[in-house]
């Protein structure tokens, strides 16, 4: 299991499909840097030697890319942001409500989560007739 | 889809001309306003706008952050409704 930029440890898979377990990485920027790295994809990420795991890290360096602890920071600070400045986009996320301007009658249950079932809280007094 | 960068940012031609005044050393106090749709462009900053609801004027203060947005994000136009104990209170 080769370390990568740390903490990486992508498993025995071929380097481009173990390079996506870095987070800020998909399949797409992969390929991209593995080539700009100059590395056979095919090569399975345990086979590979130091010197191209530090081309691999040079190649991500060099391509400005947010990655893992940054770009979880960076969508930290964004979201701080919209919600600083209480705008509706920040309200919404901070009601974990779609933003987009989704349907919420129904659907919506990424966002939203698992269906939670909200029975009416009577009022004691009410059937007293006090209230 | 955004908005073509060939005409620039929309905002009120009204509501420059009264934001710039009021750059210009006039008295300074909340702009009313109907104009949701208007971008705030850096010389909004510091300044109190009363934005339109639909019922109600929302008053926003304008904060360097806010550029770019629009003034109709700071003035929600719906009530959250949410489940509770239905209270004298609540239901007043």
């Amino acid at each position: 299991m080769p370390r990568l930029l740390g903490v990486e440890i992508p498993g025995d898979k071929r380097i481009e499909a173990s390079l996506p377990y870095v987070y800020g990485i998909g399949p797409r920027t992969a390929k991209k840097i593995l080539e700009q790295a100059n590395i056979d994809p095919n090569i399975r990420a345990k086979n590979l030697s130091p010197e191209q795991l530090g081309e691999i890290v040079h190649a991500i360096n060099a391509s400005g890319l947010l990655i893992e602890g940054d770009l979880r920071r960076e969508i930290q600070s964004n979201l701080k942001r919209l919600q600083g400045i209480r705008c509706y986009r920040g309200i919404r996320h901070m009601r974990g409500l779609p933003v987009r301007g989704q349907r919420t009658s129904t659907n919506a249950r990424t966002r939203k989560g698992p269906r939670k079932t909200v029975g009416v809280q009577r009022n004691k007094d009410a059937k007293a007739g006090k209230v | 889809m955004g908005r073509s960068l060939k005409k620039g940012p929309f905002v009120e031609p009204k509501l420059i001309e009264k934001v710039e005044k009021m750059n210009q050393g006039g008295p300074k106090r909340p702009i009313k306003t109907w104009s949701r749709r208007s971008m705030i462009t850096p010389d909004f900053v510091g300044h109190t706008f009363l934005v339109h609801n639909g019922k109600i004027f929302n008053s926003v203060f304008v904060t360097e952050n806010m550029v770019g947005h629009k003034l109709g994000e700071f003035s929600p136009t719906r009530t959250f409704k949410k489940h509770g104990a239905h209270t004298a209170k609540v239901t007043k």
